[in-house]
């Protein structure tokens, strides 16, 4: 898959897509972050990436040098030719203000904590019935059959599209997300979707309904319509954004749960403990790294970045540092003081947030209600994805 | 003890609000602010301060009232 060679210095030439930072980026964060807090590398372009809390926060909040019209960690290639349907990308994530500001107000009330609640119970009934098909076999594969089929179906049922597609699009995100090192698969996987979108667009201009996307055509901004090419692209952040990054924590938390038999168990026996662990796992098993584009040369923290690099925005490793977090490598389910930045900081905060904390949440107490003595049926058969999105993609375990 | 939430900081992480709901509302679009004036029973002063140190972007800060000014 890795089309470049391996890594020989991690400071100057390191590499995201690399088989060992996919495998354990940990002990590569925590050398870089004593040696060389801001790695460099010149492959995939002039790319920078900060590994401590206090960089990662400040670059997130300086949205006047660091912009968001790139934020894919595998930059497109110079030849790929510009969208077409989407000039501006996938608002708000990929905008600046004021395009930023206005589309993620249109967003925010379908994720804010309300709303949320009112998504409880299906996801609960959800993971019900998806334990209920494996639960009686003493073996599952926890990514595949369980993680992996969660976020998908709660957000088709938010944007109002049928989930029994929900496969199809889980393959067009892991297009652009995971296998975005291969050209032709990341702009097969975005055709699809967008092509997609264009046809739901199209029928619910002729019906709307109550969903996301006649919501999104219906509202006005300065009393007229928004754009259609802004409604595909908010549409399409939903399901790309709502998808892997939530099954990937919902995995990694498994994966800990089954590899750390202490918490499985202290988690079974305090479920009052469930609010502070939920924090912690996405603390320590945060999955998202996003991009910012360099807007002008500027000199940070000791690094010259000129206009057109690209800064990786390591929200892992920040949440990792030992200037901030004491036990930083540790899983400590009741930490208490935990500001944490799994969600990112600054303008750009996750606006999924409360849905992603929601499903991971209920996912995990369904999982241990039903299943809460369980293990890896072979550690060597677990698989993970990493780079933009990092989380497990195969995880079988066995529950005898 | 009062606390105050600088809404120009607050990016809707909802941290404040999960951890201690009868101190801070939320509204539609994540901002958060303090319920009533910002003072804090005694008995949620505890939690108080968790929801300021848990505040991912510094957004709560305990306000200091001045000596002089004791009455309210």
């Amino acid at each position: 898959m890795a089309k470049t060679a391996p890594v020989e210095d991690w400071a100057s030439d390191f590499d995201v897509m690399d088989p060992e930072y996919i495998a354990d980026p940990f002990n590569i964060w925590d050398s870089l972050r004593n040696t060389c807090p801001i790695a460099h590398t010149n492959r995939r372009g002039s790319n920078w990436l900060p590994t401590r809390y206090a960089d990662v926060t400040a670059i997130a909040h300086d949205v006047g040098h660091f912009s968001s019209l790139e934020v894919a960690v595998i930059p497109f290639d110079d030849d790929e030719p510009e969208d077409p349907v989407l000039p501006y990308g996938l608002p708000p994530i990929s905008a600046d203000p004021p395009l930023h500001t206005w589309s993620r107000r249109m967003l925010l009330p379908w994720f804010s904590h309300r709303r949320v609640e009112g998504y409880e119970a299906m996801t609960r009934e959800l993971c019900k019935g998806l334990i209920g098909t494996f639960v009686d076999d003493g073996e599952a594969d926890a990514a595949t059959q369980y993680a992996q089929q969660i976020p998908v179906r709660v957000i088709a049922h938010i944007l109002g599209v049928p989930n029994d597609l929900s496969d199809t699009f889980t393959g067009w995100v892991r297009d652009v997300l995971e296998f975005a090192d291969d050209p032709e698969r990341r702009i097969s996987g975005m055709e699809g979707l967008i092509t997609y979108f264009v046809g739901e667009v199209a029928q619910r201009r002729e019906q709307p309904g109550d969903d996301l996307l006649s919501e999104l055509l219906r509202t006005e901004i300065d009393g007229e319509p928004i754009e259609e090419s802004v409604v595909l692209g908010a549409a399409a952040l939903v399901l790309i954004a709502g998808v892997d990054t939530t099954w990937s924590a919902i995995g990694s938390s498994l994966w800990h749960l089954a590899t750390n038999t202490e918490d499985r168990v202290r988690l079974n026996s305090e479920p009052d403990l469930m609010a502070t662990a939920i924090e912690e796992l996405l603390r320590v098993y945060s999955p998202v790294t996003m991009a910012r584009l360099v807007k002008q040369d500027v000199e940070f923290a000791g690094c010259p970045m000129k206009r057109g690099d690209r800064v990786l925005m390591n929200f892992p490793s920040a949440n990792r540092d030992p200037e901030v977090f004491e036990d930083a490598d540790k899983v400590v389910l009741d930490r208490a003081v935990n500001r944490h930045l799994a969600f990112g900081s600054g303008i750009h905060r996750c606006a999924g947030s409360n849905l992603a904390r929601m499903e991971l949440r209920v996912a995990l107490e369904e999982w241990l209600s039903r299943i809460p003595e369980f293990r890896l049926a072979d550690p060597a058969a677990v698989t993970w994805a990493g780079g933009q999105v990092r989380g497990p993609r195969t995880l079988p375990v066995v529950f005898p | 003890m009062k606390i105050a939430i600088d809404a120009s900081k607050c990016q809707g992480h909802a941290r404040c609000y999960a951890l201690v709901p009868e101190l801070f509302e939320v509204d539609d679009f994540g901002t958060s602010s303090v319920l009533g004036d910002g003072t804090v029973p005694p008995d949620l002063e505890e939690r108080a301060r968790l929801a300021i140190a848990n505040c991912p972007e510094f957004a709560i800060a305990e306000v200091t009232v001045p000596a002089e000014s004791t009455e309210r």
